[in-house]
């Protein structure tokens, strides 16, 4: 919603309020504003850089010349368009972040299979998500074995490019044959069954929490009709 | 009690067949080991008596898997795991990968029975309790060793309840101490009635833990017995499978000309 409602709301000025309000306050009470900032910026900054590159350079119908780089040339209204795309990238990225940062997956899942989600979607959600740690623990192992039989995977480009096939071959093989297994083991563990399962516990909803998502979604709603009739 | 009346498989795209002429039991309580070289058809044999082949792995079955005389032909695969619990050599592949704790992990079965919350709770705590491993339930199941994950796949298949176990090859990846405590475990719940079937390198674990064995050969069975009869049989080394340590001490004993009879 605050990605959404940054996107709606457009310009520079409450997409900028929306990220200080409903991302960085959030992330700093909730004790991870460094790695909010660490991960938001690596995870937007190459989209963010070519929106930047395009709209500054390439926008339609800029008049102001800011600056001349060879045959292209820098406009002042691509570089304000630019901004307002990095005030709703900013918006977005540090929403998706916050949500991964603040949300156990197995939490939201089993919160999605209470609201009626079938069991084998949200398995495959989050065994998708608990399988990265495994997968790079794998990937490490693999790298410390090759290593120890000569593989130079440090130094230059060219070396960690050519360190790279030995240790992606055995890590996707590797994954690949332990998919039967693992698919065997969940069927003898009965996953396969129709209807649906139990449930060991339910995150804790109270009404206060509920009260903030339907205020949340109600806010939305009102920031989308205020500036379809052009109040905002 | 667990059955294989005339049972023969073949994998799925293979020319020849991979187990044959299998006639089986493992009643209530009792703990049957098998023993073979490798390829001789062990874990094809526990698959099949799992139920997981053909219905999981394709394949043709001739032949039937009984369970308490009932005919397990078409019954589905949740059915069965509700009736025969099977553990395979790698205790890694066995986590669900979705759940936090040791005690969520172990639950995951009984969850997906659909038994009542509160009934998986008491089955799960019972099943940690009984194989000693109730102080890891707050655990993260992917940071223990490979013994404990190995009891955490067996508690697992005890909260579901089957009446028979399968086992193929479950000490074959863990060190001595993970060996142990997964071979104490398993003679517990021989202990406590389960009917276990163990396909197993390791003749020490089956010599301690079982009532019979028998030796596949080329997915035959080709010697059926005590382990006393069996284990000590000389066709075993032809078939490539390395009697208990005694046995072979006591060869060596016999080679040397000593009169010595060491103890069972």
């Amino acid at each position: 919603m605050t990605a959404a409602a940054a996107v709606v709301l457009g310009g520079v000025f409450w997409p900028l309020m929306i990220v200080a309000v409903a991302v960085l306050l959030p992330a700093a009470a909730a004790g991870v504003l460094p790695t909010l900032l660490r991960y938001s910026i690596l995870f937007s900054l190459p989209l963010a850089v070519s929106a930047l590159v395009v709209n500054l350079f390439f926008y339609p119908g800029g008049q102001t010349v800011l600056f001349q780089l060879g045959p292209i040339t820098a406009t002042a209204e691509g570089f304000a368009f630019a901004v307002e795309i990095l005030a709703r990238i900013a918006a977005l990225s540090g929403a998706i972040t916050l949500f991964y940062l603040t949300t156990k997956p197995s939490e939201l899942v089993l919160d999605l299979e209470r609201r009626g989600v079938p069991p084998r979607l949200a398995f495959v959600v989050n065994a998708s998500v608990q399988t990265v740690p495994a997968m790079a623990e794998r990937a490490q192992t693999i790298v410390d074995a090759q290593r120890a039989r000569g593989l130079d995977t440090q130094g230059g480009l060219f070396n960690r490019l050519r360190g790279i096939v030995p240790i992606v071959g055995p890590v996707m093989l590797g994954s690949i044959a332990e998919v039967e297994e693992r698919s065997m083991v969940l069927e003898a563990r009965a996953f396969t069954r129709p209807g649906r399962r139990s449930l060991l516990w339910s995150p804790p909803d109270d009404g206060v929490q509920r009260l903030a998502r339907w205020g949340l979604a109600a806010g939305l709603l009102v920031v989308i009709g205020a500036r379809a009739v052009g109040a905002l | 009690m667990l059955t294989l009346e005339s049972v023969a498989y073949r994998y799925a795209g293979a020319s020849r067949t991979s187990l044959r002429d299998i006639d089986l039991s493992v009643a209530d309580a009792e703990v049957v080991g098998v023993v073979g070289a490798s390829e001789s058809g062990k874990t094809t044999l526990a698959l099949v008596a799992s139920g997981l082949a053909p219905r999981s792995i394709g394949g043709q079955l001739d032949g039937r898997l009984l369970i308490d005389g009932e005919d397990m032909s078409g019954r589905p695969m949740h059915e069965l795991a509700a009736r025969v619990g099977i553990c395979f050599q790698n205790p890694f592949t066995q986590l669900s990968q979705v759940a936090d704790t040791v005690f969520e992990e172990v639950a995951f079965g009984a969850l997906n029975l659909g038994v009542d919350r509160l009934d998986v709770v008491r089955r799960t705590s019972e099943a940690l309790d009984g194989l000693g491993i109730g102080d890891l339930a707050a655990r993260d199941p992917r940071r223990l060793s490979g013994g404990q994950v190995q009891l955490v796949a067996l508690a697992g298949l005890l909260a579901m309840r089957p009446r028979h176990l399968v086992l193929d090859e479950p000490t074959a990846q863990l060190d001595p101490e993970g060996k142990q405590l997964v071979g104490d475990a398993l003679a517990g719940l021989a202990a406590a009635g389960t009917g276990l079937l163990i396909t197993e390198h390791d003749t020490d674990l089956l010599a301690r833990l079982c009532s019979r064995v028998v030796a596949l050969d080329s997915g035959g069975i080709t010697l059926s017995g005590t382990p006393a009869a069996v284990l000590a049989d000389p066709r075993l080394d032809e078939l490539g499978v390395e009697p208990p340590a005694r046995i072979r001490l006591q060869r060596a004993v016999d080679a040397a000309g000593l009169k010595i009879e060491l103890p069972a």
